[in-house]
């Protein structure tokens, strides 16, 4: 079924082996819904039990590059959908071009990822020995900050601190040692839900260049499309995690900010 | 083509729209990530955020057009999360407060840090 649009001996017809296809796809998406499940999960429960911490780190994410970002992969989401109608109405030569808009657009999210990647590597925000929530506002400027965002900032550790201390579930709580703790809790999240978000957006990178081979070929048309379709699915099944990673990261704590 | 006459074709205009709607939506959370809304903050994002997703589904994954079969899986998928999420966050969130700190130092302290 890979790689010709024959019909196989175990179905009627094209369209059912299609459908067949389309539905062996959606299962393993189910799937896939459940394993981000779990980590929206964990998040959810922490957050409940550490919203201060969690507003601190979510507030110190860069708003600008997430919704730039946003922007991007939906973008990308547009070019796949456009890929398969160029398939599905046998327009050979446009499915490349769509395909490679795609590749090009998710690199750029990459990118943009790699980006704040290292901005957290340099404000200290990498769970582990050297995390430190209040790096930025004792080195300002070494994050760039100043004026009222360096206020606000200290502002919100301060705050933070003071929660940590009146929370009864941390008897021990010394303010700063509890905050650090809590807010590596996020930042692993963090790091976890969308690194694992990004090995599947280079998984579907992957994808793409071979889709990319092959349409170049003038595999696919109205006939056999069935690739380029269920790797659509793939992809704006990705582009769905995002639409939900990027609120829950990123904003839930603007507006206290 | 004979073959495929079942299969849906989304034309590039809804695509657009879809687009389009997409986008509104974001800037639409963004902005309201900043006004205060309290509790519902969180409400209204995650409100947005499953519009998008249903627009996601219905028009770039063609769930509208798909076979009864095929929607049943996606419907199923999203009940078992639901059972996952509403179980889970529901005990979390009817448990008993954890003691205060003054009723922790009224026990004896083997009792304490058990977890």
């Amino acid at each position: 079924m890979h790689r010709t649009g024959e019909l196989f001996g175990q179905f009627q017809t094209l369209e059912q082996q299609k459908e067949t296809a389309t539905l062996g796809m959606w299962v393993f998406l189910v799937t896939e819904i459940l394993f981000f499940g779990g980590l929206f999960l964990t998040y959810s429960i922490n957050r409940h039990a550490y919203p201060t911490a969690f507003g601190i780190g979510g507030n110190m994410l860069d708003l600008n590059l997430g919704f730039g970002n946003t922007i991007v992969l939906i973008a990308s989401s547009f070019t796949m959908a456009m890929s398969v109608w160029s398939a599905q109405t046998s327009h050979k030569k446009l499915v490349p071009l769509f395909l490679i808009a795609t590749l090009a657009l998710g690199s750029v999210f990459l990118g943009i990822k790699v980006v704040e990647y290292k901005q957290k590597f340099d404000h200290h925000l990498i769970p582990g020995h050297s995390f430190d929530i209040t790096y930025c506002s004792n080195n300002p400027a070494a994050c760039g900050l100043s004026g009222k965002a360096l206020e606000d900032e200290k502002k919100e550790i301060e705050e933070g601190i003071q929660a940590e201390k009146a929370n009864p579930n941390d008897p021990d709580a010394n303010g700063i040692v509890a905050l650090n703790a809590h807010a590596q809790l996020y930042f692993s999240l963090y790091f976890g839900m969308t690194g694992l978000h990004a090995l599947h957006m280079i998984i579907g990178a992957g994808l793409l260049l071979w889709l990319i081979f092959e349409a170049r070929k003038g595999r696919f048309d109205a006939n056999y499309n069935t690739p380029v379709d269920n790797i659509g699915l793939y992809w704006h099944f990705v582009d769905i995690v995002w639409i939900f990673l990027f609120p829950l990261l990123y904003l839930i704590n603007r507006h206290l900010a | 083509m004979a073959e495929h006459s079942a299969e849906h074709i989304v034309s590039p205009k809804t695509y657009a729209a879809v687009l389009t709607a997409l986008l509104i939506g974001t800037a639409l959370t963004v902005y309201a990530a900043k006004v205060d809304l309290g509790r519902f903050n969180i409400v209204l994002a995650l409100t947005i955020a499953t519009i998008k997703m249903t627009l996601v589904i219905l028009f770039f994954m063609h769930g509208k057009y798909s076979p009864r079969r095929t929607q049943l899986v996606i419907v199923a998928g999203f009940f078992w999360l639901a059972i996952m999420l509403g179980l889970t966050l529901q005990d979390y969130s009817t448990r008993h407060a954890e003691p205060s700190r003054s009723q922790l130092n009224e026990l004896p302290s083997s009792l304490l840090r058990r977890s």
